[in-house]
């Protein structure tokens, strides 16, 4: 049996191979569409025909749209991100720096998040109809239903503009101790918290209620046992499954949620230079950016459903 | 995930006061509706006309939501920009609809090579974020309404084929399935006669969750400036143009927001008030 459980699994990863090349494939064609040619832009108006020639066969931008995108992958596995257009920089150094600080951004949320949502989850869930439950479950319900940037601007409504406990922007090389370091993060964070647990708390919530109406769990509380030993030794076990697979899915939320959080508060992460770049038309940095982007998300997503494939009883 | 929606639809206490949320949300929609329709008789002041002397102005007489960063009246500028925001995202969405569950019923119904290969591509699209793909597309060929329409549109297609197949493949086993077949019926009427009528109901909900989502997307991207261009603005354009009035709580950034927070949140508590078996899904 455990044969079979492994056979899904790499079913499942090829299937995320497969796909994450679809999407490779994607970017870069939606990107390539760009109206004009990449070799006069380059090369600005007063460039004579000749030299705009010269380019593209020096960049190779005669050759089929197949083989440059071969051509890009294989520069890709060699670490090459090509050069921006706009500064003429190569963009894994553009990228390198704004990477790491959206990671801690990330980081941060998650560690934050993650604890929150699910003690909210597994105590609504077992609260379930109280007037507890039905507070937290429309506040959630509020924030999904509800565009980011207003999470994020009521939280600076709230927090920098009635109680000035934060600044408004972030900008990380000014941290100097530990409470710069706190007003720094402390906005993004809270947004991206919010959004994210929004989410986490109500798939949390829906998968302990499922296991809560088992039989046995029925049969737990038939023979005595407690509230919370009913819930933490015998539904919370047979759960954790399907929670591990809502924390993942609540986490790809975040690859929306950055872009949104990091452009409002100027945050010098990954996202922000994407959006910069999107108004330069960079397509070299926009190329990189999305697809470090939608690695993050194919990698969550994978482990969301191989966490639910491996949990399920039935294939063990 | 089906088995969760069942027990969560048992939620029969407090039946009468929810009929009410139901009744109040689907009146909320409604006056939007009206809004999005009739904007340009009933708005106060033409929206480019400067009318007030100072900017991000407070809520006053004659100027009943204030004024924003250039002193235009922030009403006429908010009804108007409900034209956008639910036409666009209407039309978007009906379009992502109407082709994923034309789709999906089609695969259901067909199975096979034809059903393998456009589940596989359309999980593909579905593992690209959906900002991101805004992002990519408006980099790649610039922001229009006919762009912005059907990029929406493509964005949610994968969603909605996803859903209406699932119903559609439970459907296929069914007697009056076999018996169809070997009367020898067209696939269109397969599709048309036998499945849509039976789905119809969860793919109507299914809908209106989608249309959230369309409208957040849509008014993300606005407020990114990758959306609608001035001098058109909706409602996250009208966000983002008037962010400057954030430090002062300005009347011009928070009103746009709670405009679109009433229009979402009530569709979703409309759907989440329809009878019976007709549930939202949980992710």
């Amino acid at each position: 049996m455990k044969s079979g459980v492994l056979n899904l699994v790499v079913k499942r990863l090829g299937i995320a191979v497969v796909t994450l090349l679809i999407v490779l494939f994607a970017v870069f064609f939606a990107t390539s569409m760009l109206p004009g040619d990449t070799a006069s832009i380059l090369l600005g108006q007063a460039a004579t025909p000749e030299a705009v020639a010269g380019l593209r066969e020096a960049m190779h931008l005669n050759d089929p749209a197949i083989l440059r995108f071969l051509r890009w992958l294989v520069g890709l596995l060699h670490g090459d991100l090509g050069t921006s257009y706009a500064n003429q920089m190569p963009v894994a150094a553009l990228i390198g720096g704004r990477l790491v600080n959206t990671m801690k951004l990330a980081a941060i949320t998650t560690l934050l998040s993650v604890p929150l949502a699910l003690t909210l989850g597994i105590t609504t869930a077992m609260l379930r109809g109280s007037l507890y439950d039905r507070i937290v479950t429309v506040l959630s319900i509020g924030v999904i239903s509800v565009p980011e940037f207003m999470v994020a601007t009521l939280s600076v409504l709230l927090f920098a503009v009635y109680l000035k406990w934060l600044p408004a922007l972030s900008s990380v090389n000014e941290a100097h101790s530990l409470t710069d370091l706190v007003r720094i993060y402390a906005m993004p964070v809270i947004t991206l918290t919010f959004v994210i647990s929004a989410q986490m708390i109500r798939m949390t919530r829906a998968a302990v209620i499922e296991t809560l109406s088992t039989p046995y769990v029925e049969m737990a509380l038939l023979k005595g046992a407690s509230r919370g030993r009913m819930v933490l030794r015998h539904a919370l076990p047979n759960a954790l499954g399907p929670i591990v697979n809502a924390v993942a899915l609540s986490l790809s939320y975040l690859v929306g949620g950055v872009i949104i959080v990091e452009t409002i508060f100027n945050y010098p992460g990954i996202a922000k230079l994407m959006v910069d770049a999107v108004a330069t038309r960079d397509l070299p940095l926009i190329q990189s950016c999305a697809m470090i982007f939608c690695l993050g998300y194919l990698l969550l997503i994978t482990a969301a459903d191989i966490v639910a494939i491996m949990s399920n009883p039935r294939l063990r | 995930m089906t088995m969760a929606r069942a027990v969560a639809s048992r939620r029969s206490f407090l039946g009468h006061s929810y009929n009410l949320v139901g009744v109040v949300a689907a009146l909320v929609i409604l006056a939007w509706t009206l809004v999005a329709i009739f904007a340009p008789y009933i708005i106060p002041h033409p929206i480019g006309d400067i009318v007030d002397d100072d900017y991000f102005g407070p809520m006053r007489q004659g100027l009943w939501l204030g004024s924003d960063y250039l002193g235009r009246d922030m009403l006429s500028r908010v009804l108007m920009g409900a034209r956008y925001t639910v036409g666009i995202s209407l039309a978007a969405v009906s379009i992502a609809c109407f082709s994923g569950v034309v789709l999906g019923m089609a695969a259901a119904v067909t199975g096979g090579w034809f059903d393998t290969c456009l589940s596989r591509f359309l999980d593909a699209m579905n593992s690209i974020p959906s900002k991101l793909f805004g992002l990519v597309v408006v980099a790649a060929v610039g922001s229009s309404i006919p762009v912005l329409i059907l990029t929406l549109a493509v964005i949610y297609v994968p969603g909605a084929y996803r859903f209406a197949r699932a119903l559609a493949v439970n459907i296929n086993t069914m007697d009056f399935m076999t018996v169809a077949r070997v009367r020898g019926e067209s696939t269109a009427y397969l599709i048309g006669s036998e499945i849509l009528p039976n789905i119809i109901r969860p793919v109507l909900a299914d809908f209106g969750l989608r249309f959230v989502f369309i409208v957040l997307l849509l008014s993300g991207l606005s407020f990114l400036g990758l959306g609608l261009q001035p001098p058109l603005a909706d409602w996250g354009a009208l966000v983002r143009e008037n962010i400057g009035g954030l430090p002062f709580a300005a009347p011009a950034v928070i009103v746009p927001s709670l405009a679109i927070a009433s229009l979402t949140i009530s569709v979703n508590l409309l759907i989440d008030n329809l009878p019976h078996k007709i549930r939202d899904r949980d992710a």
